[in-house]
């Protein structure tokens, strides 16, 4: 169950391997959660992942493995995380790939990031949002990005998919309100993790460490929407507001 | 939620076994007045009596009343009070039902002298998935103390009978004492509560360096003589000394008005409005017992967060625990608004129960400082080590690992939880998450 302080004795972690979501866990474990169930791609980094898991507390781990592109078994693999589960007071979904400017014009490679990115985590947060209701309670955590805010040219594939997945998840907001479910969207700036590995920091580039408290205190609140760091907020604000002509020329 | 109409549908709802059966979870719930998650069950099925306003005569030869388990304490009051008896127990607010404050098995200001209400009690009506159980102290001794203070967890309670105190009067003869720090109001509370039916002290929390001043009230219901020429006999004129409830907070305040300086302001404020010592006043029964219950929906003033409340008890010989308590809220500034101590006597059997003989605490603490949660788990930490425990009737945030520390009785509850409901569909949100089986 979730606490007072909205934090939980059970997660579900879709992108069991994400970077941010392994400091979520860590956070999450430290306080009450005890059973985590990690969703990944690959068996040997689940594992690594389970047992930093277990470090940080948690003794009832679940290790479920899917593949992203496969969209329409999004619905099983959420089934099989919540069964492995009991109640699921927590999901986060943390899946995603970033687009580069190599292969901007790559039919093949836009796919896999829209699939990716934007067609199964919709997916997956709607099935996810049905068992939540279904239980009754919990909360559903999307990673989105400051990237969904306003789409630039450096990575506008995943940028779309981002935009499309942080709007869908605001009206599955409403959707599940009266049901006692909650749908949190946070939207970090640039986050050092293996996703930007090698990229240059863009302005207010933030840590894993940092998203993850903010996702922690998040669950005290009802706030939809959280930005990290939070003053994205408001340079966002202004961002979105700027002539397009000015906003291509800006550096990053 | 579920109004059962009749016995009947009652039964049907708790039938776990029959053809077509809902097996979801199920759970009891009063007036809500629990502050955590104990009478909540998400997914599952809440049953709220449908209160009768019938409540039977007094039994003026054994000062018995029988009355249903829906009926408020607040209904009960104005009707015996009118007759010469009083609730043999009542909690900071008349607005709880008989059910649940048989459930929490509640305790009042009269606890050092009285125990807590479970101990008034002559036998309850339980509605079980396995049966109808009719218990008390004497009958089947197990089930109704797995009752008293169960949390719901054994069933349904529908009906009891109840002792009451005979009063003279509707008035309370009241002693008010202000104290500068905390050593020296425990330590007026150690040697002069005997004397008294009722003992309550107020402590703030919140002044940094005044932290631990206090204001002790103490008093005994006014026998007629009391009261002078003017003999009142209790609800003389229509007067119950239970106001009606006056003062309502507008719906639309500010985001948080009850800020770390608000709640300095109000506690000053009560403070500096306590005689430094005064003897013998005569006050209202709501007012001694029920302050808040004069302000509707006080909770609200807490802001849309809300807050948590803290209560735990520890052993006569733990009251630094208290002091470290205190020492926490306010060098951690956690804003604390009506912090009340109080010395409890023996506790009772019931698995569940929360008195025990010692000292208890109880704080209101808005959700909001980042340090909150933490200092909370440190505290159960150092509760849990001294042998003492949190009242979960108001709790929403105990790690369950410290359960089994602090009530180390459970195990006899779930023994009994399989006696009288062997699929396990009496479950709260409270018992999932402390995982009280
Ligand atoms: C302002 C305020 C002051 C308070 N002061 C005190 C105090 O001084 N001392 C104290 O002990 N408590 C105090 N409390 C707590 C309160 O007395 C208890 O939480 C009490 O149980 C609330 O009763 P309720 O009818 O609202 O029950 P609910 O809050 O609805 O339910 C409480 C529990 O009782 C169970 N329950 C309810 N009805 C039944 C039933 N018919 N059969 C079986 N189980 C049932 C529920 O399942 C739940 O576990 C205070 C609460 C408030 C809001
Ligand atoms: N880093 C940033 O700057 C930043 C900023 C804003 C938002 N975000 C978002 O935050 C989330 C977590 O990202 P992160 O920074 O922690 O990066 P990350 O470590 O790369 O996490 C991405 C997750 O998606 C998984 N994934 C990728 N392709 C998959 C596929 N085909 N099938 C199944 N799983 C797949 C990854 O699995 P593997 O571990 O196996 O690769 C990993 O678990 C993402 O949604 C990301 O878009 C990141």
């Amino acid at each position: 169950m979730l606490d007072a302080f909205g934090q939980p004795q059970s997660i579900v972690v879709l992108g069991g391997t994400s970077d941010i979501a392994g400091a979520v866990v860590d956070r999450l474990c430290a306080r009450r959660c005890r059973t985590v169930v990690l969703a990944g791609r690959d068996p040997a980094r689940l594992r690594d992942a389970a047992a930093r898991a277990t470090r940080a507390g948690a003794t009832q781990l679940s290790e479920v493995v899917f593949d992203a592109r496969e969209v329409t078994a999004a619905g099983t693999t959420v089934d099989r995380c919540f069964d492995a589960a009991g109640d699921v007071d927590v999901v986060l979904l943390a899946v995603g790939v970033l687009s580069g400017r190599d292969n901007e014009l790559d039919a093949a490679h836009a796919a896999d990031v829209a699939a990716v990115t934007y067609a199964w985590p919709v997916a997956a947060a709607t099935r996810a949002a049905a068992r939540l209701v279904d239980q009754g309670y919990g909360r559903l955590v999307v990673l989105s990005s400051v990237a969904a805010v306003r789409v630039r040219r450096a990575n506008f594939v995943y940028a779309s998919a981002k935009a499309g997945l942080d709007a869908f998840a605001l009206e599955l907001a409403d959707t599940v309100r009266a049901s006692g479910v909650t749908v949190q969207v946070i939207r970090p700036g640039f986050v050092r993790t293996k996703m930007t590995a090698g990229l240059p920091a863009a302005p207010f580039a933030t840590t894993p460490a940092a998203v993850a408290d903010a996702v922690v205190t998040g669950l005290a609140t009802t706030d939809t929407v959280i930005w990290v760091p939070q003053a994205l907020r408001w340079v966002f604000g202004v961002l979105t507001l700027l002539p397009t002509a000015i906003w291509k020329r800006l550096p990053g | 939620m579920v109004e059962p109409r009749s016995r009947e549908e009652l039964r049907h709802l708790l039938d776990a076994t029959g053809p077509r059966v809902d097996t979801s979870s199920i759970i009891a719930r009063g007036l809500g007045r629990s502050y955590g998650d104990a009478a909540q069950c998400a997914g599952g099925r809440v049953v709220r009596l449908q209160g009768s306003p019938h409540i039977g005569a007094v039994d003026a030869n054994t000062g018995t009343i029988d009355v249903e388990a829906g009926v408020s304490l607040d209904a009960l009051m104005r009707h015996t009070l009118m007759r010469g008896w009083f609730v043999p127990v009542t909690p900071g607010t008349r607005q709880v039902t008989v059910g649940g404050a048989l459930a929490a098995d509640v305790h009042g200001k009269n606890h050092h002298r009285d125990g807590s209400i479970c101990a008034h009690v002559e036998s309850l009506t339980l509605e079980s998935p396995a049966g109808t159980f009719e218990v008390g102290p004497e009958r089947d001794p197990e089930l109704f103390w797995a009752t008293a203070g169960g949390m719901g967890l054994t069933g349904v309670i529908t009906r009891a009978t109840l002792r009451l105190l005979p009063v003279e009067t509707d008035r309370m003869v009241v002693d008010t004492d202000r104290f500068d720090d905390l050593d020296a109001v425990m330590a007026a509370m150690e040697e002069g509560d005997d004397r008294y039916r009722y003992s309550v002290a107020w402590v703030d929390c919140t002044a940094g360096s005044r932290a631990g001043r206090a204001v002790l009230t103490r008093g005994d219901h006014a026998r007629r003589e009391d009261l002078g020429p003017v003999r009142r006999r209790p609800g003389a004129r229509g007067s119950s000394g239970l106001p009606a409830t006056r003062l309502g907070v507008p719906h639309r305040l500010p985001l948080h008005p009850l800020n770390g300086a608000t709640i300095r302001a109000f506690n000053e404020a009560w403070y500096r409005r306590a005689p430094r010592q005064r003897r013998d006043e005569i006050q209202p029964l709501g007012r001694f017992f029920h302050p808040l219950d004069g302000v509707a929906d006080w909770n609200r003033l807490y802001g849309p967060r809300g807050f948590v409340q803290y209560q735990f008890v520890v052993g006569p010989t733990d009251g630094a625990l208290v002091r470290r308590a205190i020492e926490l809220f306010s060098s951690r500034a956690l804003p604390s608004f009506l912090a009340v101590l109080k010395r409890f006597g023996p506790g009772d059997p019931g698995p569940l129960s929360f008195p025990m003989a010692g000292w208890t605490l109880a704080v209101d603490l808005p959700v909001g400082p980042e340090l909150l949660p933490r200092t909370l788990d440190e505290l159960d930490e150092l509760v849990a080590g001294a042998g003492g425990r949190v009242y979960l009737a108001k709790d929403a945030r105990l790690r369950p690992e410290l359960l089994a520390a602090m009530y180390p009785r459970a195990g006899d509850l779930a023994r009994t939880r399989r006696r009288v409901d062997p699929a396990g569909i009496l479950r709260s949100d409270l018992s999932r998450r402390l995982s009280i089986d």
